[in-house]
């Protein structure tokens, strides 16, 4: 195959029937999934399905009890796997209460993994650090306090904070939920700038419109298994089972 | 060889009685004046409240062997045979006056405003909402600290020694003179101490969780 | 009352008073910040630890918070000596007083580490720190920030309790009154003024960890509010 064919279909992310367990709760019941490169994949479900303990295997937060989840060639999820950091470089993930550090300024926020990780002098780290926060339209916040910012605002920060680590994959765990509406769009925006950038994107959201427009693949989770998957228009315009016909009702 | 014997031992449980002793004599004087300087320490007079505060302050910035040399060489002075005991009483409760007071001015400002709102409501005046309303609800809150004051108390009467008075530290010492085992002896009186205190630290953990599981 | 009270003797010896006062400060300061680097540590033990640190280190906290400084002096002093270990009375001091603050501090940081929340760790995990880089960075200042004032508050209580350490000889501010007072006789008149001398080293030692707080606390001094 030829090279450039060959890079288009690269997975990136990879989940091979993932079963995930809290003691006697099955969250995750046997889930598989493909994520390949360029590609913004919208995980959609009600609260209680596993979406957000998917994301998080995925990002190598949980463990799993059977199944595979490959990330950029490298192993995750199981106890004691090897080139964490490796992994770590390659991941970013954003939280929904976004976790900056509270007793440092976002320049701090975002070179400090620079530094101590990616062992980038402090004057790179700083260039790399106004480079990001361009992207997502905070240049003059640099040298603020995350308490001194609105809750879009450092949900911006925390995704340049991620960016700034060049990853392959960006993980968005329900980034918004904690969002007052008005501030929702600031942040889905630069996730749209993102995806039209060519980023690989999974995304944990609520956001119909967001997913609708952006995503490329949606994936309906419920109870724990994965109930519909495919391109977005397909499976907005043909939806196969009651249950996500139900759960798009209640979203609209 | 540690030439410690069993009446080496007896004797130090025995003078673990007094330490005992000086602890009740502390907690009680210290309450019987501390309540009084907490009441002081809310009350609407400014002068009242400066005036606690004051000696608040004096005492929680003075070392207490330094209290405790103060009140016997005072004793002295006032004339009165300076007999360790009663300076140790009285160093003891004007020390635990001053901490117990904080602890419970504390404990009443816990109480929630509403209460004496709805007390104020009712008519009651305000020795009546003191009495009935506000000190019992302080009470409850005072309890965990209180108790975990009272290791500090136990432990504090280990100064006593200092001044000649044969409490438990001085009894080891006094076997310590005649046997020159410091490790094993001194042990043993740090184990009669943990004995005595670890109870209390254990039950004011357990008051504390309790207090917190009870609220909301 | 018939006493008449005599401070003359100060304009004599008021030097071993300021001698005495600069042991204590000397004494003290080292046992507050050793006293700090092991409650640190095994705070860090009792928060992330595993099971036997957390025994041990707890054992270490219930055994000395549960018996008196003056019977902890005199195992360092005493019993160590009589163990073939001999240290000098000032050795002694900042040992027992750094083992004492150590174990107070211990619970203090142990609050403050567990009130930084998981999902900063979650955070500091998924931007690639260790587990090291992440207490180093993301932990401590915030959790000391968090519990400063009551490190305050135990560092001046130590500063008070230094004075125990006179019954071991070491020359500090308490010993130095008992001199005084040995050789005058004017008893009461020296330890009064020793009382003011250890308030007035409780109000500059609250001074001074203000100051501290405020060179450490960067967010703190530029923002002015808590954390």
């Amino acid at each position: 195959m030829p090279a450039a064919l060959e890079q288009a279909n690269e997975s990136v992310v990879s989940v091979d029937n993932v079963v995930k367990e809290f003691g006697p709760l099955r969250v995750l019941d046997g889930v598989s999934l493909d994520v390949t490169r360029g590609q913004t994949v919208a995980i959609v479900g009600r609260s209680g399905s596993g979406k957000s303990t998917l994301l998080r295997c995925i990002a190598g937060l949980e463990t799993v009890q059977e199944g595979m989840i490959t990330v950029c060639g490298h192993a995750v999820g199981r106890p004691g796997s090897a080139a964490r950091a490796q992994l770590r470089r390659d991941v970013g993930m954003v939280f929904q209460s976004y976790n900056l550090f509270p007793h440092l300024n976002v320049e701090r926020n975002i070179t400090l993994a620079l530094t101590l990780v990616k062992r980038q002098s402090r004057d790179e780290a700083k260039k790399r650090a106004a480079e990001v926060l361009a992207m997502v339209g905070l240049t003059d916040k640099i040298a603020s306090y995350p308490e001194q910012l609105s809750g879009g605002q450092q949900q911006r920060v925390a995704i340049a904070r991620s960016l700034a680590l060049q990853p392959q994959v960006m993980l968005f765990d329900e980034v918004t939920s904690a969002l007052d509406p008005e501030l929702t769009a600031e942040v889905l925006g630069v996730m749209e700038n993102l995806a039209h950038h060519g980023m690989t994107m999974i995304s944990v959201t609520h956001e119909m419109g967001f997913a609708r427009r952006v995503a490329d693949m949606v994936v309906f989770m419920h109870q724990g298994k994965v109930w519909e998957t495919g391109p977005t228009a397909d499976v907005f315009a043909n939806p196969r089972t009651a249950e996500f016909k139900q759960f798009v009702g209640s979203e609209l | 060889m540690i030439q410690l014997s069993v009446n080496h031992v007896l004797y130090l449980v025995e003078a673990a009685r007094w330490t005992i002793l000086l602890s009740v004599i502390a907690f009680v004087g210290g309450a019987v004046v501390g309540l009084p300087v907490a009441l002081m320490r809310v009350s609407r007079s400014g002068a009242l409240r400066g005036i606690a505060w004051g000696y608040i302050q004096l005492i929680q910035g003075t070392p207490l062997l330094i209290v405790l040399f103060l009140s016997y060489f005072g004793l002295g002075i006032l004339g009165y045979k300076l007999d360790p005991l009663v300076a140790a009483g009285i160093s003891f409760t004007l020390y635990a006056a001053a901490f117990l007071g904080e602890i419970w001015r504390g404990s009443i400002e816990a109480v929630p405003k509403t209460q004496w709102e709805a007390s104020d409501c009712l008519g009651l005046n305000p020795f009546q909402q003191y009495a009935y309303v506000i000190l019992p609800q302080a009470l409850r809150i005072a309890i965990p600290p209180t108790v975990g004051f009272m290791v500090q108390i136990v432990k504090n009467t280990s100064l006593a020694s200092v001044i000649g008075f044969v409490e438990l530290a001085r009894a080891g010492q006094i076997v310590n003179n005649s046997t020159f085992e410091p490790f094993a002896i001194f042990t043993a009186v740090a184990a009669i101490y943990f004995v005595l205190c670890y109870p209390l630290s254990v039950a004011a953990r357990t008051l504390e969780r309790r207090a917190h599981a009870g609220r909301s | 009352m018939s006493y008449k009270f005599d401070f003359e003797f100060l304009a004599e010896r008021w030097p071993d008073f300021v001698a005495g006062a600069w042991l204590t400060i000397q004494l003290t300061v080292l046992a507050i910040a050793f006293g700090f680097l092991v409650g640190t540590v095994c705070a860090l033990a009792r928060a992330y630890g595993g099971p036997v640190l957390r025994r041990v280190a707890g054992g270490y906290v219930e055994i000395i918070r549960n018996t008196p400084l003056l019977i902890q002096i005199f195992i360092v002093y005493f019993g160590l000596s009589s163990l073939g270990l001999k240290l000098s009375a000032e050795v002694s001091a900042v040992l027992a007083l750094t083992i004492n603050m150590g174990a107070y501090t211990t619970e203090i940081m142990r609050a403050g580490i567990e009130s930084v929340q998981r999902t900063q760790l979650e955070a500091a995990d998924c931007l690639g720190l260790t587990r090291l880089q992440t207490i180093l960075h993301v932990v401590l200042l915030p959790a000391m920030e968090r519990v400063y004032p009551s490190l305050g508050s135990q560092g001046v209580l130590l500063m008070l309790a230094s004075s125990i350490t006179s019954q071991i000889s070491a020359e500090e501010l308490t010993a130095t009154a008992n001199l005084v007072q040995s050789d005058t006789y004017r008893s009461f008149e020296v330890y009064v003024i020793v009382a003011v001398v250890y308030l007035a080293l409780s109000a500059l030692y609250r001074l001074g960890f203000w100051a501290i707080g405020l060179i450490l606390f960067e967010r703190r001094r530029r923002l002015g509010t808590p954390l």
